[in-house]
């Protein structure tokens, strides 16, 4: 019993030191941004390898759950004989909420993993210690270069995940399901605020990316450099970023869709 | 841009087949450690240790797998700070180093790293010309010079646009090592160079280590295990085990030695002070409390 | 370095991409165009019940919309909700005996201020009141008022 409460505490302080760990770690990495400004090819080539390498999986994605939306909702909104509502209710779901969660997730998914492995492969092989023993801070020229395009990439991948799925619920409401195309469009712009939704939206996006970023780097940095800790961590940074992306979701809906 | 000293001393005399370097004295030590202390958690892992590096020298540390004796590389880089003790590289106290500073000596310091450790995404030419670029400002034509230089130094000119990749374990660590001296430093710290290398690649290995710290008047540190090897190249040997210095000499007084642990090691004993049979209960007993 | 070429003209695509896909939230998506404030003037008009008329509800006339609901506040003396509503600057030949409704679009839609344009020569100015308002029409209101009006008529019948 008493082991148990000890196994308890354990790891309550241990959370508490990781959180700590990964603030110095960003504190550190803010030091770093002169350096990465001041050799742009660096940022250039991560923005490549996280943002560019995850559009098709976003753009696809975002078409997808666009039609589907369209399809769902139809089904609802004639039952209320509301079907020219179809174009508000599908952009608002997706600008306000669908864009910036779903994209955070596939982005954790596909380049959050990636980061970490590699981050992690490059502890494991000495390759940030060989770095040092150079005299070249591996902060600066590894670790935020990344942490800087995933912040930039993803509020530019939301925004084409809102705009593709916009697209292919135009695709089956007006197109398959004869919702009239002048009501979907008009009745959209009327209902949809762009202070409250595309802003607060962007707002979201530029959260999670940070976040998102955020763990999937320090999860490199902070793995054991073996084959087996490399794995772990790289599982823990989808995990724990689909815990933040979806907590952060609601406390930041709170906040700015809360009182309307 | 720092122009580290290139020290080749009048006065000694280093020889290509290992003997003692002829006059070397106190003043010329490079790396001063003393008192050095340093534990990871519970274990103490080296205690109290003293040693001498002499510039010029090529000086291996030698001793039983987990000794510590890439902490000591460690700790002589400055990436680990010891409990207690100093370590004085070119007469700054390294642990004591601001951040800045640590960096500058850093630049001085060559280090290859028992896998090579190179960046796997750049060819084997920007690999060796990472440090020149990151650290001075030379236009682009001197430093493709400077790294044809360094990669002809190690036999792999012929070999700048493969990636970390597509090379052997061997080539991995020749261009590490062209890579350890791309900024011309004043000492270099081999951690198991030979380890798991074939025949071939183990002799072209102690050739350039030999070459490199002789021709560029370099300081070599070795940390290894292979007694043959660097009995063959070394100036001097320390043994370390369970923390301390046993030993310390040039590779022929160490084979005088009349410490047994020594013996048994220098010799590949399988049985001697340290046991062939891990401690346990007589056989006999064992058998018979079987049934 | 043809490699690096290929990476920044990819790298380009994506933000311009990106960019884009903003863009295009923002203008066909949104009502970012009713945000441009290209001069106006400020109407007030007291309530003495809103329902649930909103900041940035439209104002129209005849059908056309001529402004929007610029802020709500609530009177202390005479507590009544006070309306204060942007008038587009094209629209300034408002008379100034206008009446303002609260009125609801659909049957149940949202609310909405339709004004009546009066008879009277001098127009409004930034900052004039609308006297004569007709407050929103409260659900439970009608209702009781039907039910009496029904108690009435039976009173009346079985005489």
């Amino acid at each position: 019993m008493l082991g148990w409460i000890q196994n308890l505490g354990r790891s309550g302080i241990s959370f508490f030191e990781q959180v700590g760990h990964a603030h110095m770690f960003m504190l550190q990495a803010l030091r770093g941004i002169p350096y990465c400004l001041r050799n742009p090819y660096l940022l250039t080539a991560q923005v490549y390898s996280v943002g560019v390498l995850s559009m098709p999986i976003i753009l696809i994605s975002g078409l997808t759950v666009g039609m589907v939306l369209g399809l769902q909702m139809y089904n609802t909104l004639t039952d209320f004989g509301a079907e020219e509502s179809l174009g508000p209710v599908v952009a608002l779901s997706l600008v306000r909420e669908l864009g910036p969660v779903l994209s955070a997730l596939l982005f954790s998914g596909r380049a959050g993993s990636a980061l970490t492995a590699e981050i992690g492969l490059m502890k494991a092989t000495e390759q940030l210690a060989g770095m040092e023993m150079m005299a070249v801070d591996p902060i600066k020229r590894v670790i935020v270069p990344r942490l800087l395009a995933g912040i930039v990439s993803l509020p530019l991948l939301v925004a084409m995940f809102s705009a593709v799925g916009i697209i292919g619920s135009y695709l089956v409401g007006v197109g398959l399901l004869g919702v009239d195309a002048g009501a979907f469009w008009s009745q959209m712009t009327a209902k949809v605020d762009f202070h409250d939704d595309i802003f607060n939206g962007f707002v979201k996006s530029l959260v999670f990316g940070v976040v998102a970023t955020w763990i999937a780097v320090f999860e490199g940095y902070d793995s054991v450099p073996t084959t087996a800790g490399v794995s772990r961590a790289t599982t823990r940074t989808v995990v724990h970023t689909a815990f933040a992306v979806l907590g952060l979701d609601f406390v930041l809906t709170a906040l700015m869709f809360g009182e309307v | 841009m720092e122009q580290p000293e290139l020290q080749i001393q009048s006065g000694q005399s280093p020889a290509i087949e290992g003997n003692r370097a002829a006059g070397a004295d106190v003043e010329d030590v490079l790396v001063k450690i003393r008192g050095l202390h340093f534990a990871h958690g519970a274990r103490v892992i080296l205690d109290s240790v003293d040693i001498d590096i002499h510039r010029g020298e090529v000086t291996t540390i030698m001793g039983p797998s987990g000794t510590g004796k890439t902490t000591l590389l460690r700790l002589i880089g400055g990436q680990f700070l010891p409990d207690a003790g100093t370590v004085e590289v070119d007469g700054q106290n390294v642990p004591t180093l601001s951040r800045s500073d640590l960096y500058e000596l850093r630049k001085r310091m060559g280090m290859m790293f028992q896998t090579g450790a190179l960046f796997t995404d750049l060819s084997v030419f920007e690999n060796v010309a990472f440090p020149l670029r990151e650290h001075t400002g030379l236009p682009e034509n001197v430093i493709r010079d400077l790294v044809l230089i360094k990669l002809q130094a190690v036999g792999l000119r012929g070999a700048k646009s493969l990636m970390p990749a597509e090379l052997s374990g061997g080539m991995s660590r020749r261009v590490a090592l062209a890579r350890a001296i791309a900024l011309d430093p004043m000492m270099i710290m081999y951690d198991e160079p030979f380890t798991g290398q074939d025949p071939i690649t183990v002799g072209v290995i102690m050739q350039l280590i030999r070459r490199i710290n002789q021709y560029m008047g370099l300081t070599s540190i070795i940390v290894s295990h292979d007694v043959a090897e660097v009995s063959a190249i070394s100036d001097r040997i320390y043994l370390i085990a369970e923390g301390k210095v046993i030993e310390q000499g040039s590779p022929a007084e160490l084979l005088q030695s009349p410490s047994k642990w020594a013996q048994q090691f220098l010799q590949g004993k399988p049985d001697g002070p340290v046991p062939f049979h891990y401690p346990a209960i007589p056989f006999a007993d064992e058998l018979m409390a079987s049934e | 370095m043809q490699n690096k070429r290929a990476i920044e003209i990819w790298v380009g695509v994506f933000i311009v991409a990106g960019a884009a896909a903003l863009f295009m939230l923002a203008m066909k998506v949104s009502n970012i165009a009713t945000y441009s404030d290209d001069g106006g003037y400020n109407v007030t008009a007291q309530f003495s019940n809103i329902g649930g008329l909103k900041v940035r509800s439209p104002v129209s006339m005849a059908g056309v919309r001529v402004g929007r609901v610029a802020k709500i506040g609530f009177d202390m003396q005479t507590y009544e909700a006070v309306v204060t509503m942007r008038i587009d600057q094209q629209y300034d030949n408002l008379p100034k005996d206008t009446s303002a409704s609260i009125l609801t679009s659909g049957i149940l839609g949202e609310n909405y201020i339709g004004l009546e344009a009066g008879a009277k020569g001098v127009f409004l100015q930034d900052g004039d009141e609308i006297r004569i308002t007709q407050s929103a029409l409260i659900l439970e209101n009608l209702i009781g008022q039907f039910l009496v009006n029904q108690a009435q008529q039976n009173r009346g019948g079985s005489k």
